[in-house]
């Protein structure tokens, strides 16, 4: 545990931001695999190929016999993931029950959560922007020239999960905070903003940036991925960073640091 | 080792007995499904403030590269719809009616005689994939204007010859509405043809809607009867629609 001084290190807009997000992406990923299971396959172009081939995954069930088998096609190549993708809990259903929110199939209901819950994320997005623009804490999210200096010996650190408490953000962690807030949720707004056939009408450069309806979509997921990559990196370094003192910033701002000795 | 194997069953638990959890909570009547759905209003209103009168994205011919993926009812069978199918829609009459000042009942002929509009656009599914095709038809507020719409008309309701769904309570013909502002979009069309052939049977022959900046299912197919009306609170469970009265946005614009 790290014996310096107290530090005030998050701000309670930060704090209240933080946790409508962990909240809002919670439902959105659940709701979203729920609304991915109406049409459990992800394409490359502009429409979803029924009479050509453009998808580079698919989940189905076939019947085998006296068995339901969930087969996942990635990029042509075939694989049967019975009991996970496509068939689980005894019936067909790309992602299982445990994965989709609600647990039984219902578009409409997924829908509905969905969207209320990307207003939620793109409401306090843009409330937590404005804030962090005037009080400064967008400054301590880009790494700068030091920063990266310090890049090799931050990686190296980590890698021995030898963790070092500051009044500031390290460098891996400013990467990793900047590329979620100003790359990866900017990309699901907009690769969501770009599946609605309304805003289709008000931006339809958002059509040719992406390449299309169905290659937005396909990104849509792809990002959702990374941050659930993201989540389970963050949790690990919670853990074992020192998930008390973690806790306590997110919570309620204040950081025990380490000792200092000058 | 065996402390983390059980560390990871109990999580894979608390994820199961989690999703489970808020199955109460999003059932058709609880409040925080209200609550959930309030986005609908939110979404509307910031939708058609941004797009106003702005079209849909178009297409070339070079993108047809497929059929269009019929869903939905593919082959109504109802004993009035299948005669007329049976003589090529010869004896296909559109109704309109309702708040106007000049009902209408149009033959197939005179729709095909009215000034017609053609489109290659993109069909966007609720369920997520989307088909390009070209429509050709004619615009509704053309039709709309031959009937003059009172001033109190808000909302034009499209009764369907499809039975979608049967109940014990007899069959519920598929019902869809658009407010005036869509149906007197440019691009909102009553198309009589798909990808240069007539529209075929599956697509919604004779004549079936295209609201192009909405989803798949407010583009009612199998359109026998157009009627303005003020309010959607009759029309089947009162929110406008047969999908809208079954838990979907009824402006589906998202």
């Amino acid at each position: 545990m790290p014996q310096g001084p107290l530090v005030y290190r998050q701000r309670l807009i930060t704090r209240i931001a933080h946790w409508v997000w962990a909240v809002s992406l919670f439902f959105l990923m659940l709701t979203g695999l729920q609304i991915f299971n109406a049409h459990p396959s992800l394409h490359i172009g502009k429409e979803a190929g029924f009479q050509y081939d453009n998808a580079i995954l698919e989940i189905g069930a076939r019947q085998d016999g006296d068995t339901l088998r969930g087969m996942t096609r990635l990029f042509g190549a075939e694989f049967d993931t019975t009991g996970l993708l496509g068939v689980s809990g005894g019936e067909a259903r790309a992602i299982p029950a445990a994965l989709t929110i609600p647990s039984y199939q219902s578009l409409a209901t997924g829908r509905v959560i969905h969207f209320f819950f990307a207003w939620t994320l793109v409401g306090t997005l843009a409330l937590w922007l404005a804030a962090s623009a005037l009080n400064g804490h967008l400054r301590q999210l880009v790494p700068t020239l030091a920063d990266l200096r310090a890049l090799p010996r931050d990686i190296a650190d980590h890698a021995r999960l030898r963790f070092h408490h500051s009044a500031g953000y390290n460098v891996l962690q400013k990467l990793a905070y900047a590329s979620v807030l100003f790359l990866a949720l900017p990309l699901m707004i907009l690769t969501g903003l770009s599946m609605s056939p309304g805003f289709n009408a008000a931006a339809p450069w958002l059509l040719d940036l992406f390449q299309g309806r169905q290659t937005a979509r396909t990104i849509h997921f792809l990002t959702m991925l990374a941050l659930l990559g993201f989540f389970a990196v963050h949790m690990a370094m919670i853990l074992l960073a020192g998930p008390l003192n973690e806790m306590r910033s997110i919570l309620t701002g204040w950081y025990r640091t380490d000792e200092t000795h000058d | 080792m065996i402390d983390r194997r059980h560390l990871l069953l109990g999580s894979a638990a608390l994820a199961l007995s989690g999703c489970k959890v808020f199955d109460s909570a999003s059932g058709s009547d609880s409040a925080l499904r209200k609550l959930f759905a309030s986005h609908e209003g939110l979404t509307r209103t910031t939708q058609r403030a941004l797009i106003g009168d702005r079209l849909a994205p178009e297409f070339s011919e070079a993108d047809i590269r497929q059929g269009q993926r019929p869903n939905g009812s593919t082959d109504p069978t109802g004993a009035e719809y299948r005669r007329m199918a049976e003589t090529g829609f010869r004896d296909y009459r559109l109704t309109v009616t309702g708040l106007v000042d000049s009902p209408q009942s149009l033959s197939f002929a005179d729709l095909t005689a009215l000034p017609s509009r053609s489109q290659i656009t993109r069909h966007d599914c609720v369920e997520g994939w989307s088909c390009i095709a070209k429509w050709q038809g004619v615009p509704l507020g053309t039709v709309l204007t031959l009937a003059t719409p009172k001033v109190t008309a808000r909302y034009a309701v499209f009764h369907c010859f499809d039975a979608i769904e049967r109940s014990l309570s007899g069959e519920v013909f598929y019902y869809e509405s658009i407010d005036l502002i869509d149906a007197f979009h440019p691009q909102t069309i009553l198309a009589y043809a798909m990808n240069g052939a007539p529209l075929p049977v599956a697509n919604g022959a004779p004549l079936r809607l295209r609201v192009e900046r909405q989803l798949g299912y407010k583009m009612a197919k199998y359109v026998h009867t157009i009627e303005l009306v003020d309010s959607l609170a009759t029309l089947g469970f009162g929110k406008g629609s047969y999908w809208a009265d079954r838990g979907y946005e009824w402006y589906a614009g998202i």
